[in-house]
């Protein structure tokens, strides 16, 4: 049978045809230019997600300052600590035993500092007398004077002389490297949040402007729903890359321009190639899975007034989801973190945070193939409803005055149409 | 059925039918919008579907053009059980028109061709070329937006037939039309039966109906009262003898039928089962001086109103005039 007189088009050349018409609508109309602007709104959410950012950082990006003596010196070390804490009150970092030396035993605080990882911003080795501060510069200027005192207490705890403290400076520390990378993983979870939401509100717009359009029933009749679903779904997934391509273009050049390079940066816990690589397979999966409620949410709705009271709800829920995803980064490792990575809502803003913190590569494999399987389901359930709702709500429907209630007590029926 | 062309063939007659729809059903939210629907399309005609508003009649389009599922009932188009196989011979213009504001007519056109598996580029060639078969060459780079309101229409119809369907199914076609574009319309509808090609079209007006279809369903209160041949249809009411007289009474007002009404000073009746002849030798024994006396055959309206009821006939009635206006 030729091309020509084979019955109808397959799923995908139809919604390869939706796709096509949809994109290059969106691209060269008006409003696309907006979409282009959009990523300047992540600047007034992170103000207003200041909050939930600050606890994030005081949870989690704890600078501590370890010690690496004979053993009964890092006792004195740590008993001044706790009696200078008392004296001066906030302020006094933490300090850890980070080993108990044999007498004439070395150890390379330097080694252990830049070897990442762990919570340890300086080490101080040497004796209470003759204390060595190895940290980075910033932090050799901050701990300097603090250290000699805690370190003269030590030596005598009556004393009025501190000893002179010695320093060496490290290029980075595990304390900095972690607060870097929870920065990554908070500016990676936003920034997937802004665009998700752009776009899955991007994709319930066109819907309605299509129903509004009377253009519906047309593609009805042609072409199966689930590839109008499909086609719509995956052209804003196009629009998006072009987005992204010029955000991205603009800001590599306005930071090579500034002479800023991503090696001022904290190395994500991945590295960088990979995490760009991550986060846009966790943007693919965070889109699918919001586009496809969003889809399903437009087949109800006739009008922007009705997309705005049934997109609502959903929206308010992505929201929480965020700041859910935003939490798991203070538990690493604990049922929080673990909860946002399971439920495929919240998986791919826990997984980007999680590629930032983290160097494992095996449970990205996991979690990109556990949220497939959710799109999967996702798009199903979503083209399912929006086969069945789709028609049932065109202009006669709102001439009969739905409730918006009753249309959604009727998405478990199996009606589909309004009568004509 | 013809393997060969995929037309379904009827066990009882030589027509292949381009639909055949038996018993079919529809309930929304309880109500029952089409009742067990039965139709029978032949290939190559022009077939009316006619009721008022809400009769079921776009509801069961739809479910022809497998755009929403029946609950119960058969139907089988173009020789595919399932509409959507074969979805790319099939042109459909619904009631509610629509088509993108911002593009161009020509590109309209080739977006409704390519639903229907024509090539973009050939698509956009044919759209050209029909917006200038049909008078609207000046249309060819402007958006839709604009557009005058027929001229869009135009270009919606012209979507519907340029990957050259077998069957096209119109939903109330000429409604929001000028007479003179109406005029058009039927004539590009003769056009396409010409052609082969199978027109169904559901209308509230009957006298587009009569003007084109052989065939037609009659469709009231989701239910198919008559489906059939329009002449069939008008043979279902008797033929009306219209009688005038110089005599206003006499004896010969015996010979006249039972069911006889007087208007004026023409009389009406059924014409009797035995002929004129009979009745004509009587009125010229009995004096009535006839001055003419002529019988007229029942037009579709009157078939209509004997078939679906006058309660149907006057909400038709109601919603062309109201149309008109």
């Amino acid at each position: 049978m030729s091309e020509q007189t084979r019955g109808r088009l397959s799923l995908l050349r139809a919604a390869f045809v939706i796709a096509r018409r949809d994109f290059t609508a969106i691209l060269f109309g008006r409003t696309f230019i907006f979409f282009l602007l959009g990523p300047l709104f992540p600047v007034v959410v992170m103000a207003l997600a200041g909050g939930v950012g600050a606890q994030v950082q005081s949870g989690v990006a704890v600078a501590d300052i370890g010690v690496a003596m004979e053993a009964q010196d890092v006792d004195a070390m740590l008993a001044a600590r706790e009696e200078v804490a008392e004296q001066l009150g906030g302020g006094v970092p933490p300090m850890v035993a980070t080993a108990r030396l044999e007498p004439g035993e070395s150890f390379d605080a330097r080694a252990v500092l830049e070897s990442g990882g762990g919570s340890l911003a300086a080490v101080v080795t040497g004796t209470p007398e003759a204390p060595v501060l190895t940290a980075t510069e910033g932090r050799v200027r901050n701990w300097q004077g603090l250290v000699g005192m805690i370190a003269g207490f030590a030596a005598d705890p009556g004393t009025r002389s501190y000893p002179a403290v010695s320093t060496q400076a490290v290029v980075t520390s595990g304390a900095a490297e972690t607060s870097g990378r929870i920065k990554t993983a908070q500016g990676g979870q936003i920034l997937l949040f802004m665009l998700i939401m752009l776009l899955a509100s991007m994709v319930l717009s066109n819907l309605v402007e299509e129903k509004g359009n009377k253009i519906i029933e047309i593609l009805a009749a042609a072409v199966p729903m689930d590839a109008v679903f499909l086609g719509k779904l995956f052209a804003m997934l196009g629009i998006s890359v072009v987005g992204i391509v010029v955000w991205a273009s603009t800001g590599f050049a306005i930071l090579t321009a500034g002479g800023v390079t991503l090696s001022d940066y904290a190395n994500p816990g991945v590295g960088w190639p990979m995490f760009f690589v991550l986060f846009a397979a966790y943007f693919a999966m965070g889109y699918l899975l919001l586009g496809s409620i969003f889809l399903a949410v437009g087949s109800l709705a006739n009008t922007v007034r009705e997309v705005q009271t049934l997109s609502m709800p959903a929206t308010m829920a992505q929201i929480l989801v965020f700041f859910f995803a935003s939490l798991a980064v203070t538990d690493q490792g604990g049922w929080v973190e673990y909860s946002a990575m399971a439920f495929p809502l919240s998986s791919p803003f826990a997984m980007v945070a999680r590629a930032a913190t983290d160097e494992a590569l095996w449970p990205h494999v996991l979690a990109l193939l556990w949220q497939a399987a959710w799109v999967a389901v996702f798009i199903r359930a979503g083209a399912s409803l929006f086969r069945r709702r789709v028609m049932k709500s065109g202009p006669q429907g709102a001439r009969k005055s739905r409730s918006l209630v009753k249309a959604i007590g009727g998405l478990f029926r199996n009606d589909s149409a309004t009568a004509g | 059925m013809d393997m060969a062309t995929g037309e379904f063939t009827p066990a009882t007659g030589t027509t292949p039918l381009a639909i055949e729809a038996r018993g079919l059903i529809k309930r929304f939210d309880g109500t029952t919008a089409v009742d067990g629907v039965d139709i029978s399309v032949p290939q190559g005609a022009i077939y009316g579907v006619l009721g008022p508003n809400g009769a079921g009649k776009t509801t069961t389009l739809r479910m022809l053009l497998g755009i929403i599922e029946p609950d119960a009932g058969y139907r089988r188009v173009l020789g595919a059980e399932n509409p959507q196989d074969v979805a790319r011979r099939i042109g459909y213009l619904p009631e509610e028109r629509g088509l993108y504001p911002t593009m161009k007519a020509y590109e309209a056109i080739a977006f409704m061709g390519a639903l229907r598996g024509v090539p973009l580029a050939e698509g956009r060639r044919r759209g050209k070329e029909l917006l200038e078969e049909h008078g609207l060459a000046h249309a060819i780079d402007r958006q839709i937006r604009q557009l005058s309101k027929g001229m869009a229409q135009t270009v919606q119809l012209l979507g519907t037939l340029v990957h050259d369907p077998a069957l096209v199914v119109f939903d109330e076609p000429f409604s929001g039309l000028d007479a003179i574009n109406q005029g058009k319309l039927e004539l590009l509808i003769r056009g396409l039966a010409d052609k082969g090609t199978t027109v169904i079209f559901s209308t509230h007006v009957i006298a587009h109906a009569e003007r084109l279809c052989e065939q037609i369903a009659i469709i009231a209160g989701g239910k198919v009262p008559y489906a059939g041949s329009v002449e069939e249809a008008r043979d279902r009411i008797p033929a009306q003898v219209r009688l005038e007289t110089r005599n206003p009474d006499g004896a010969w007002r015996a010979a006249l039928p039972e069911g006889t009404r007087r208007v004026g000073q023409f009389w009406y009746f059924p014409l009797p089962e035995s002929g004129v002849e009979p009745l004509l030798k009587a009125l010229i024994e009995g004096d009535a001086g006839i001055l003419s006396l002529s019988i007229e055959r029942a037009g579709l309206h009157d078939a209509f109103v004997a078939i679906a009821g006058e309660a149907a006939a006057r909400a038709m009635v109601t919603q062309a005039a109201g149309e008109a206006t």
